[in-house]
């Protein structure tokens, strides 16, 4: 099981391969419209990866749900318990 | 006790001949953008779109198949006598019947057996299977398979969807005899519990009985789409490629079903295929043809010279059904 820092930094990870920013940069707070700007393609190509990074199953009509990577953080944490 | 005679075919078959017709218009995204408020550079960032090909308001589906075939016949040197069997694939013939197949073979001045198939953007592959084992059965010397569509009649310019991706376009093959195996097993498949991701507005039974509900057009749910064609079709692509005793080095030329170049990149990743292969990207000039989409991207790459005669090619349809299959082949 993995703690918050742990699914943020996978997270991260995953941000940063599909978008080229900094992981560092892929912080809580961020939204992923607005402040990383990842269209709804690459989102779900995020979604898609950490479905296998982190072995939950994030549905499709729950991805416009996920507003900030706090959101989508705290989604897996709840869905790996 | 009688026993009944039974046919074989030839032990190989393979794709020996290739023709296209593209619309005659050719829309760049400007033409569009207004009614779904959006931008040149939004339409080619999210699709890979430049422009997409449609045809004039009396070109019909039937005409685009019969234009695709003759080319399609003249390069296999056959003529129509040889053609045991027409399989049109379309989803945009404006009759539930008659089909669009025997008007098609009528005009070639063939009067064999003749059918449509509705695979959507999978039709293109689903038909090359199809025509594969009626020849190594015996049941047809040489099929002509057509993916022939309409797009632009079922279009919304308000629908944000999908609309603006879809062009109009007739692509055609001759499936007949071969020394050696050109064409691989088909990889082939459904999932309807995704029937709704890409779909026509309204069956045609709503719209006559009420006069509030809209001529139907198409849409999609585009993200959930991208992630369906993008990472379950890498798998079926490698089950196909390892059908036919290959490895993805093997490939030379990938031509996936032209929906969206970011659904081609992902899928090139996650097929894991070499940098030196050559991708079809017909679509950026074409735009999304459905069962079209396909030949078109061969024959752009052959008339470019980026892909030749003799290449191995991994070619791999999937849409609305959800429907999908995959087959490598030995191009024309």
């Amino acid at each position: 099981m993995a703690d918050t820092n742990e699914v943020l930094a996978g997270l991260a990870e995953i941000v940063a391969e599909e978008t080229g920013l900094d992981a560092g940069d892929v912080t809580l707070e961020k939204s992923f419209t607005d402040d990383l700007d990842i269209d709804s393609l690459s989102m779900m190509t995020i979604v898609t990866l950490a479905e296998e990074k982190f072995d939950v199953r994030i549905p499709d009509e729950e991805v416009k749900n996920l507003t900030t990577v706090g959101d989508a953080v705290k989604f897996i944490e709840g869905a790996q318990n | 006790m009688s026993t009944l005679n039974i046919t074989r075919g030839p032990e190989f078959t393979a794709i020996l001949g290739l023709g296209v017709f593209r619309g005659e218009q050719v829309v760049p995204n400007d033409d569009l953008i207004e009614p779904i408020n959006s931008s040149d550079e939004w339409i080619q960032k999210m699709t890979g779109i430049r422009t997409r090909v449609r045809a004039e308001h009396d070109t019909s589906v039937v005409d685009m198949s019969v234009a695709a075939a003759e080319q399609a016949l003249a390069q296999a040197s056959l003529s129509a006598a040889e053609i045991d069997a027409v399989i049109v694939s379309t989803i945009t013939h404006p009759h539930i019947t008659p089909g669009a197949a025997p008007e098609v073979a009528d005009r070639l001045g063939i009067t064999a057996a003749a059918w449509d198939i509705s695979a959507a953007c999978a039709g293109y592959t689903y038909g090359i299977s199809q025509a594969d084992a009626l020849v190594r059965a015996g049941s047809a010397r040489n099929v002509l398979v057509i993916g022939s569509e309409k797009m632009s009649d079922w279009v919304d310019p308000a629908d944000r969807s999908i609309s603006y991706l879809l062009g109009d376009a007739a692509g055609a093959v001759v499936v007949g005899p071969a020394e050696s195996a050109g064409i691989g097993p088909t990889i082939w498949g459904s999932d309807g519990s995704g029937a709704h991701l890409i779909r026509q507005s309204d069956d045609w039974i709503t719209v006559r009985d009420n006069d509030d509900v809209a001529f139907p057009t198409l849409f999609q749910e585009g993200p959930s789409v991208f992630k369906w064609a993008s990472f379950k079709m890498a798998p079926v692509a490698l089950e196909a490629i390892a059908a036919a005793g290959l490895t993805p080095d093997d490939i030379q030329v990938f031509i996936p079903h032209q929906a969206n170049v970011r659904i081609i990149d992902q899928l090139v990743k996650q097929i894991g295929l070499p940098e030196q292969v050559v991708v079809g990207k017909d679509i950026t000039d074409s735009g999304n043809t459905s069962a079209a989409s396909i030949p078109l991207a061969i024959e752009r790459l052959m008339r470019d010279g980026a892909a030749k005669s003799g290449d191995i090619a991994l070619q791999i349809g999937f849409g609305a059904g959800l429907v999908y299959a995959a087959q490598v082949v030995v191009l024309p």
